[in-house]
């Protein structure tokens, strides 16, 4: 795989990793949760065709700051900082989990800073009598089947490196739940469907059909929502995360969309 | 040596393959083991206990908070507080205490403390507890990442409150006040001690020493398990250039007295051996939400090895169910003939250096007349050959300063009525 570029740009003072890789019209993509301590296979697939921009928000791998943050105003007031110094002008954006309730958020507050927009399994819903996995009252031994399709592959990649300090990354993990805490605690609703109305960019949402974290019929509730035009994907066998169960078949998936 | 008698208010009629049957004693606790009349009389046995170790010469009687727990019946432990203000004469009433991010606006607090000073005459100590996860961020809803900080604004806030004597605004990160200004305030001047319950987090004692609060260390694990911690706590008031001072600290333990080491096996085993298997079934997943601990507290339990140890044996016993034999010999409970408790309860004051005991004579489902009558061999017995511990050698700074009994008002008895 390519090595991304990195730069650290500063939002509300603290640093935030931006990677940027491939060549071709840009594509920002927002992490989800546990962000990227390192540059995956699904990001190579998509870098392979466009040029991709991944910054890293506020708490998750490659960034700090997410304790300044009080409320989703200050968490959107942040996505906004960080993407407006990633140079987002009219482009593409892809959220996964966290990351995509703060694409949308963008793309409603901001119209002209989103083309189009690519939700994987959004949070930021709540809805009682179908409601999310609750990721914060886990066993470690949990974690890997609540998040993937194949729990024991999906230990691994979370697994300290050789290379890395245990405690240092231990804790870059726990850092990285609790910068999603801090925006989502305790049930993950962000009063985001108020503002769903003003996202009038084409939009594609794309879900696991096995996602235990926020289950698959909360995509109509999007699509309900969203002003602008709405595709519904289904990626047969994945869990949450789609990005690691099935990296090169969401990958073409986004593409086959922004193409 | 000041001695306290605490009482957490276990539900006693938890059955008993609780552990095989229910998943955990806190949060998720089956809301239908609870029989509100069974209660009713657990309550009044509770607070029974409560007015007879004060009546008994006990120096202070502790009250806390917890949520959604069946091991602690006290959502508001104020409430119990105010009955004791009316019903207990001389003793202190150690509230430890309330979970100052859960009141909205913290003031709540300072108003409730404040009147429970005014009625009590001047007996309340003021506990600040941060709160466990389980009450705050899974029953009560906080959000882990923002505890601390809404802790620390409130304690603020609070102290503040209690000492400005003008009405004054307040724009703090969570709290945005224009109008400050508690009506009544305590009898205590400037407040009533304050004592913070703890774990082992280096910066709560470093903030308990730059604050000069009580830091006080409730384990369930006895004085064993608790030396390290207590080691920890004294080497950092070393390096902070605080004296040693035994009243600064305070810490919980078990006890169950009897004539002699066999009856005292004989009685204790079964409150034991229903609190460490029943009520320490707490679901795991309720331990440790993120951003609950912080990342120097992590680095430093990883890196400091005595902490390390604490932390094991801690740990161990939250997964095994102990016997009763295993209890005492790890030290969670101390029991014995009066003589041989008031030995180990010696040891652990001294080695330990806490000059605030909080004594548990009440444990699991132990009923009222065994828990009176550890209680009343205690006080005749254990008492008195431990109380002038540290009393001559240090001050206590951090007891209340109670009205002058003859300046306090005395409650009307009460009558029986009859109807004609």
């Amino acid at each position: 795989m390519n090595k991304p570029s990195t730069r650290v740009v500063k939002v509300n003072g603290s640093g935030c990793r931006i990677w940027e890789n491939g060549d071709g019209e840009p594509l920002v993509l927002l992490s989800g949760f546990g962000g990227y301590p390192n540059w995956v296979p699904f990001l190579e697939h998509l870098a392979s065709k466009r040029r991709l921009i991944v910054p890293s928000l506020p708490g998750y791998p490659g960034a700090d700051g997410h304790r300044l943050l009080d409320n989703q105003l200050d968490w959107v007031s942040a996505t906004l900082d960080l993407l407006e110094a990633a140079e987002i002008d009219n482009t593409d954006l892809i959220g996964l989990g966290p990351g995509a309730a703060l694409a949308a958020e963008v793309a409603a507050m901001v119209q002209t800073h989103v083309k189009r927009l690519v939700l994987i399994a959004p949070v930021g819903l709540f809805d009682e009598a179908n409601p999310l996995g609750d990721i914060w009252a886990l066993r470690d031994s949990e974690v890997p089947a609540m998040f993937s399709s194949q729990p024991e592959k999906f230990a691994e990649a979370l697994s300290c490196p050789e290379n890395e300090d245990e405690v240092e990354w231990r804790i870059l993990q726990t850092r990285a739940r609790e910068a999603a805490a801090r925006m989502l605690w305790p049930i993950g609703d962000t009063g985001l469907a108020k503002r769903l109305h003003r996202i009038t960019a084409p939009t594609l949402l794309l879900w696991g059909d096995a996602d235990r974290v926020v289950p698959p019929d909360y995509a109509n509730r999007f699509a309900d929502l969203i002003t602008g035009p709405c595709e519904i994907k289904i990626i047969d066998g994945s869990g949450h995360r789609v990005d690691f169960d099935a990296a090169e078949q969401t990958a073409k998936t986004i593409l086959s969309f922004l193409h | 040596m000041k001695l306290c008698w605490f009482h957490l208010m276990p539900y006693t009629d938890l059955p008993d393959d609780f552990k095989d049957s229910h998943n955990s004693v806190w949060v998720d606790i089956d809301s239908r083991l609870f029989k509100p009349e069974k209660a009713h009389h657990m309550y009044n046995d509770f607070m029974d206990e409560l007015e007879f170790a004060a009546e008994s010469g006990f120096d202070g009687v502790c009250v806390n908070e917890h949520h959604q727990n069946g091991y602690g019946l006290m959502p508001s432990p104020n409430l119990i507080a105010a009955t004791l203000a009316r019903r207990t004469q001389d003793a202190a009433i150690i509230v430890m205490g309330n979970s100052l991010a859960l009141y909205n606006p913290p003031l709540r607090v300072a108003e409730e403390f404040a009147m429970l000073d005014c009625m009590s005459g001047g007996r309340l100590v003021a506990g600040f507890p941060v709160g466990t996860p389980m009450d705050t961020c899974y029953a009560y809803g906080m959000n882990p990442s923002q505890l601390r900080e809404r802790y620390y604004e409130a304690h603020d806030l609070i102290l503040k409150a209690w000492a400005e004597p003008e009405p004054f605004a307040w724009n703090g990160r969570y709290n945005k006040l224009r109008y400050v200004n508690p009506w009544p305030r305590p009898v205590q001047s400037p407040h009533p001690p304050i004592w913070i319950p703890g774990g082992g987090s280096i910066e709560t004692w470093q903030w308990c020493a730059e604050q000069n609060h009580v830091y006080a260390y409730l384990s369930y694990f006895g004085y064993k398990a608790g030396v390290a911690t207590m080691n920890g706590f004294w080497r950092e008031m070393e390096n902070l250039g605080k004296d040693p001072n035994p009243f600064r600290a305070g810490f919980l333990q078990f006890v169950g007295v009897a004539e002699n080491r066999d009856e005292a096996l004989d009685l204790y085993r079964e409150p034991a051996e229903y609190f460490y298997n029943r009520c320490l079934h707490v679901d795991a997943r309720y331990a440790n939400p993120p951003g609950y601990t912080s990342e120097a507290t992590m680095r430093a339990k990883v890196k400091s090895q005595v902490l390390q140890a604490a932390r094991r044996a801690t740990d161990q016993s939250m997964i095994t169910a102990p016997t009763f034999e295993e209890i005492v010999d790890k030290g969670y409970v101390i029991i014995g003939s009066p003589d041989e408790v008031a030995d180990q309860l010696r040891e652990v004051a001294i080695n330990l250096n806490v000059g605030h005991l909080m004594l548990l004579l009440q444990f699991g489902n132990m009923g009222k007349e065994l828990t009176l009558h550890n209680t009343e061999l205690f006080a005749k017995q254990v008492m008195p050959q431990i109380n002038g511990l540290f009393e001559n050698e240090w001050q206590d700074e951090w007891w209340p300063q109670t009205m002058a009994a003859s300046t306090r008002s005395e409650p009307r008895p009460i009558l029986q009525t009859t109807l004609q």
